[in-house]
């Protein structure tokens, strides 16, 4: 059953490049998400077992980002058909630049997206190291064809960055898993997690405080952490808003996965310390980072990118402070990527109706498109940590597990981050919600570029009643899983 | 001391050098696939006496995959770019073997605490040895504008990572070997299309002209 979540999408996703007509493929990719979300929900009522030395597993925190991942490919594959079925297979002008560009074909697109889907649960699942190392890199190569749909000069350029940066990345990560083999020399049969685990407090510490730095490094790239962050904004921005959507919100989390993986063995050889340091360090840089260039920001979607290494700022943050914090920080998990998959998806309504990612070419909209404008002001509020929504709750959480922690030159920090990053985002967002509207936009001949369709509107509307109902209450069997999640990686 | 594994690891760091001082790309190519085939000898060193049909498998697809698709696809991506095949420096030859030399005494001050920890039996230059490639790997990174360098160098990268889990007969699963071998060359298969998408979009494969996206 768990080898089928991840082989069933990668057939479905080979399947998708062979030639056939377009709307079978579309087919596919709807049939795969939802297949993929129903199994996801059939293992998460089955609950969590003992996961033994398998290679293959699901264990509480792979389970709970394979469950944010499969949600948030749904959202993105309804929302898929219906930008491609208008933007597959013509050329596009770029009304900025004024140049035309031809995207990708469909066949690679889609297919690339399933596999995409493939390679990110296997992470989840993935209990031996190296299989896991495998499949990180797998996500990259098959991500990479998504960055470069538009196939323009910028995309290129985000791709080759995208791609050369994050393999090296991985590279250095994967001499981490050689060096905390050699660190159990001797006691170590297999690197899966329970037998790492189960021999971690005999294992060499300075092989293993150079393996933990290895992976924090190279998953770190990954995940977006300051300073080695300079992929992705450039990735998340020149994206279509379907691919920014979900490399933010569920590639993120799998990088973040296997960093968590290396937390837990530092954490049963008792250099919890050392590992959580590290990660408050690496957590309040790029919050700081993104505060910095969040502030006059002038393109939207490069925007959203920095928040995004905000909030795995705030994860990384809430797993090395630990107690409370880390319980708080697998929420935050939860509704970052929830909200992140609604504002990317509310971007692309946005770049469809003004054809500018220009912050000042942007305004008014609460009168232009309403639907998409109150998401946009929703998503904000919701992004920057606003009640009723979830971040506040999991935000406010991490916060509370600092100050039950006596860490509080940490939380002085981390509040004052927030409250930079608020400010700057509510200079660039309230006018474009709130201005008087372009004249050109208000036209007949825009009423095309105004419409939002079904499949625009409902994928990033469900996303945020699930970050609104998070906001006001957290389900017991969720509370009990994030608990799980925080003590299997040791962050408790 | 064993004289083979550490002839190996000299020969590997021999390589790096004449990866830090060749201005043709073919001769780079050349040079890493040498580097694979040091890595098979590796693997082949390490496991002497004990050697199983599962490390012969590992190393003949070592060889197949390293020493023969990988160069194959890279020296069709360089006949495709047509005009570039120097490696275009942003740093001379001479100067590069320099910062070689110095990163090579940087790796040797840097391995000093791991040595002390390090499994008995691995060959006394491995750490050092490995991470220099790595840090070569990275140097050329930085340092060579030609994209097609660029991947060259990340695969000195990963050979030197190679290094390390092979001499020291990290237990990995045929699978997982296989996973990564695959992982490389769909990377490398990737990076060419992309590269020849960049060459038809730019008319060049020139990294430091791509720079209109940043903040």
């Amino acid at each position: 059953m768990l080898w089928a979540v991840v082989a069933i999408p990668a057939m479905m996703g080979l399947a998708a490049m062979l030639p056939s007509a377009k709307p079978v493929r579309r087919a596919l990719l709807l049939l795969g998400a939802l297949g993929h979300s129903g199994m996801v929900a059939w293992l998460c009522v089955r609950g969590v077992g003992d996961v033994g030395d398998a290679w293959i597993a699901l264990d509480a925190p792979g389970e709970l980002f394979l469950a944010i991942t499969s949600a948030l490919f749904l959202a993105a594959a309804v929302y898929a058909v219906g930008y491609l079925r208008k933007e597959a297979g013509q050329a596009t002008h770029d009304e900025v630049e004024g140049f035309l560009f031809y995207n990708e074909p469909e066949a690679v697109f889609v297919g690339c997206l399933l596999l995409f889907l493939a390679t990110m649960s296997l992470v989840c699942l993935s209990q031996h190291l190296g299989l896991l190392w495998v499949a990180v890199e797998a996500t990259t190569l098959a991500s990479a064809p998504l960055i470069s749909f538009h196939r323009h000069h910028r995309s290129l350029e985000a791709t080759w960055k995208y791609l050369l940066i994050c393999s090296v990345g991985i590279a250095l990560a994967l001499l981490g898993i050689f060096f905390l083999a050699t660190a159990g020399r001797g006691h170590v049969h297999s690197l899966t997690m329970h037998s790492l685990l189960s021999v971690a407090s005999t294992m060499d510490p300075a092989w293993l405080k150079a393996a933990f730095i290895l992976l924090l490094v190279g998953y770190g790239t990954k995940m977006g952490l300051a300073p080695m962050h300079t992929w992705l904004p450039d990735a998340h921005s020149e994206s279509p808003s379907i691919v920014s959507a979900l490399l933010s919100g569920a590639l993120l989390n799998c990088a973040f996965l296997g960093l968590l993986r290396g937390h837990a063995i530092l954490t049963a050889a008792g250099l919890g310390h050392f590992s959580g340091d590290l990660l408050v360090l690496f957590g309040l840089l790029s919050m700081g980072a993104a505060a910095v260039f969040l502030i006059r920001q002038s393109d939207y979607k490069r925007m959203l990118a920095y928040s995004s290494i905000e909030h795995m700022g705030i994860l990384a943050l809430g797993v090395g402070v630990g107690g409370l914090a880390g319980v708080g920080a697998m929420l935050h998990a939860v509704n970052h990527s929830m909200t992140k998959g609604l504002l990317f998806l509310a971007a692309g309504n946005l770049l469809a109706a003004y054809r500018t990612k220009n912050v000042q070419d942007v305004r008014g909209l609460l009168k232009v498109i309403p639907i998409t404008g109150c998401l946009w002001v929703a998503g904000f509020l919701a992004i920057t940590g606003s009640p009723p929504f979830g971040l506040f709750l999991s935000e406010l959480t991490i916060l509370k597990g600092m100050l039950d922690g006596g860490r509080w030159a940490v939380a002085v920090a981390y509040l004052l981050a927030l409250g930079v990053i608020f400010v700057a985002m509510a200079r660039i967002i309230l006018p474009m919600a709130f201005g008087s509207p372009p004249a050109a936009m208000m036209t007949d001949s825009a009423a095309e570029r105004r419409r939002q369709p079904a499949w625009a509107v409902i994928p990033p509307l469900a996303l945020g009643a699930v970050v609104l109902v998070l906001g006001l209450t957290v389900p017991a069997p969720l509370w009990q899983l994030l608990r799980q999640a925080a003590a299997t990686i040791g962050a408790q | 001391m064993q004289i083979l594994p550490e002839m190996l690891v000299m020969l590997l760091l021999l390589t790096d050098l004449r990866l830090l001082s060749s201005s043709r790309i073919a001769a780079c190519i050349q040079t890493v696939v040498l580097q694979a085939i040091l890595l098979a000898c590796m693997t082949l060193a390490a496991s002497w006496g004990h050697l199983t049909l599962e490390v012969m498998g590992v190393v003949l697809s070592t060889v197949l995959v390293k020493g023969l698709l990988l160069p194959w696809l890279l020296r069709r991506a360089t006949r495709e770019a047509g005009v570039s095949r120097e490696v275009q420096p942003f740093v001379g030859f001479t100067a590069s073997v320099l910062i070689g030399g110095l990163l090579l005494g940087l790796c040797f001050v840097i391995s000093r605490p791991l040595q002390q920890a390090a499994p008995a039996g691995s060959a006394v230059l491995l750490i050092p040895g490995a991470m220099f490639t790595i840090l070569t790997g990275l140097f050329i990174i930085v340092s060579r504008r030609n994209a097609l360098t660029q991947v060259l160098g990340y695969l000195a990268m990963e050979n030197g990572v190679y290094a390390f889990g092979a001499s020291l007969a990290v237990e990995e699963p045929m699978l997982v070997e296989m996973g990564i071998l695959l992982d490389m060359f769909v990377a490398v298969f990737v990076m060419g299309i992309v590269i020849y998408h960049i060459n038809r979009e730019f008319d060049h494969i020139e990294t430091d002209r791509l720079s209109v996206l940043k903040d």
